[in-house]
């Protein structure tokens, strides 16, 4: 173990009451950022779970279309336009929207309905495990979650409910599968859907278009957009960045995340700055005395940026035993809280740079000691 | 006297500013060479203090100049200085300045440690250094298991382990009993004797005056006289 170790760990651990201040002070400002990260990237997810889960190489969506929810409508006239194109193998129609369950018990809730034939590549529900995909194309058939039986009033597969007064029987049930609106999805087949929403036949919200292997996915692009009107055809990637554009920053709740874990940041850097500032006052006469002896300047920086070191490691160690025990805890909730590797070392990172940058005060402070105050202590 | 290791030459030293502005120093010049245990002496507010300090590179002088082993300090910057004190001087301090949680051995390591020597080599001399002062019993034993007098044999040990030109003692007996004083000064005598090194002690104590080969007055910010027993007065 080098001196200035040794020298750094001592006099951070010699206070131990302090030292225990700081490693709280980092651990909850830490876990504040893990949550609003955590509930940021959760969040982003979400917002495209619809998209990731949809099999489409080219989305037909209404112009100006903001995110999967918009309610905007395509005419489905539009289709047999998209099957004109060369290298087009089908255009799926889906629909989707929200509308009214009947709570058997009494009174009504809303739900989100998406609908897309279940003998095409469309949209379909999956971790499907009571019943089956195929039961949905039979009449008033909708698959729900497991998760929302309580709010839906559900009980079994088989129940029976109406949806805008129409029977819907729950002939498949899902897991996992949550709306980060609290809204909960309806799986149905795409007549049902425009039925259950009382929207016209040849209305539908998307088209999901799939081309034939090896074709120039821009060019027919390009050609979609040469044939239709009132229409915008996005990628899968871009329709998942306009929605997470729209839910994360249109609405103000990214925003929110982030101001969220900037205060942790601030209030991290904070404690450990006045720690290691009031650490640093203790020992003044110690620093002054290794000044005195001619140590350079990046010797002294290299006991306290120790110091704020060991503080980060220590802090974090603490900070990730505790994400892990609420990512856990809110794993089967409406919004989980998602930790990846990733945002687990720019966490470790930011932890080290909150605490190297709370340093700086500290070693401000001790380069500015009057050296003289050795003769007169 | 061999060749100057610090040399000053009519330096005034001012501290404060404005109304509280005080000549600390009014013109001194001396040079300290090696092979010789210097004292200096002088009532409280002599400037003792200040000299010391600029002697050490730890403050600069308002006017004059000062040399080490021939080189200004004029115009030097912070790190500039600190090479210099670590290259060549060595400090002793009244109060000891050990670092509390650190072992004897350490603290003595330390000083070469900021001079970059590697552990292995460090610890071998330092260890060599602690045999000298006597201390080597208590190596691992920290300042509060110490006696003052043998935390001030650890700051001398720390002071002459980097093989410094000159040590710079401030009041090193002044918390000490005879005993421990007359055994520090020994000490402090007995490193004076390499001809390689000098050593400078600030104090008031009159039972150490027997120790020096030079003793130097000093009084409102000027050297009264400069003895060198059994030698003419410089």
């Amino acid at each position: 173990m080098s001196l200035t170790f040794r020298l750094a760990s001592r006099n951070l651990f010699q206070d131990r009451l302090r030292f225990t201040a700081t490693v709280v002070g980092i651990v909850f400002s830490i876990i504040l950022v893990t949550v609003q990260m955590g509930l940021f990237l959760s969040f982003e997810r979400m917002v495209t779970t619809m998209i990731d889960h949809a099999s489409a190489d080219l989305w037909i969506v209404p112009i100006g279309t903001k995110c999967f929810e918009d309610p905007s409508l395509l005419d489905e006239t539009d289709r047999a336009h998209a099957l004109s194109v060369h290298g087009v193998t089908d255009a799926v129609p889906v629909v989707i929207g929200f509308t009214e369950w009947k709570v058997p018990s009494g009174g009504t809730t809303p739900v989100f309905i998406i609908g897309s034939n279940t003998n095409t590549a469309g949209l379909h529900p999956w971790n499907v495990v009571q019943g089956n995909l195929d039961a949905l194309s039979t009449p008033h058939a909708v698959a729900i979650d497991q998760t929302y039986f309580a709010r839906l009033g559900i009980t079994r597969i088989g129940d029976s409910t109406e949806i805008r007064d129409q029977k819907a029987q729950v002939l498949a049930i899902t897991n996992g599968i949550r709306s980060f609106t609290t809204t909960p999805y309806v799986f149905t087949a795409l007549d049902h859907a425009q039925s259950f929403m009382g929207t016209s036949r040849n209305r539908v919200s998307y088209f999901l278009v799939h081309v034939a292997p090896g074709t120039d996915i821009a060019a027919v692009r390009g050609e979609l957009l040469a044939n239709l009107s009132k229409v915008e055809v996005l990628t899968p990637d871009e329709f998942r960045t306009r929605s997470r554009a729209f839910w994360l920053l249109g609405t103000g709740a990214g925003a929110a995340l982030f101001a969220g874990a900037l205060l942790g940041v601030i209030v991290g850097t904070v404690i450990v700055a006045q720690t290691l500032y009031s650490s640093t006052k203790d020992h003044l006469s110690e620093f002054a005395t290794l000044r005195a002896m001619g140590s350079s300047g990046a010797y002294i920086h290299k006991v306290i940026i120790y110091q704020a070191l060991l503080s980060a490691v220590i802090g974090f160690f603490l900070a990730a035993c505790v994400g892990l025990v609420i990512v856990e805890a809110t794993a089967e909730t409406a919004l989980p809280i998602v930790m990846t590797p990733l945002l687990t070392l720019a966490l470790f990172l930011l932890t080290v740079l909150m605490c190297v940058a709370s340093a700086v005060a500290a070693i401000v402070q001790v380069m500015r000691i009057d050296l003289s105050r050795v003769f007169r202590q | 006297m061999t060749s100057p290791v610090i040399e000053v030459t009519d330096v005034v030293k001012y501290l404060g500013d404005g109304a509280v502005r005080v000549a600390a120093l009014r013109g001194v010049s001396l040079s300290l060479g090696s092979g010789q245990l210097t004292l200096l002496m002088g009532p409280s507010g002599s400037g003792k203090t200040t000299l010391l300090s600029i002697l050490g590179c730890i403050l600069t002088p308002t006017e004059g100049t000062v040399r080490i082993r021939g080189q200004s300090t004029a115009g030097a910057r912070s790190g500039d200085l600190a090479k210099l004190r670590r290259d060549h001087i060595g400090f002793v301090f009244q109060s000891y300045h050990l670092f509390p949680t650190l072992t004897a051995l350490d603290n003595v390591r330390l000083a070469l440690d900021v001079r970059g020597v590697r552990a292995g080599p460090a610890i071998a001399k330092a260890k060599s250094v602690l045999e000298t002062v006597g201390l080597s019993h208590k190596e691992n034993a920290f300042p509060h298991e110490l006696s003052g007098g043998e935390q001030q044999r650890v700051a001398i040990a720390r002071a002459i382990v980097g093989d410094a030109s000159v040590i710079l003692a401030d009041e090193p007996t002044g918390a000490l009993d005879s005993e421990n004083g007359h055994a520090i000064m020994t000490i402090l005598s007995n490193i004076a004797k390499d001809p390689s090194r000098g050593v400078l002690v600030v104090t008031h104590d009159p039972r150490i005056i027997p120790f020096a080969d030079r003793t130097i007055h000093i009084e409102d910010g000027r050297i009264l006289d400069d003895e060198v027993p059994g030698a003419a007065i410089h």
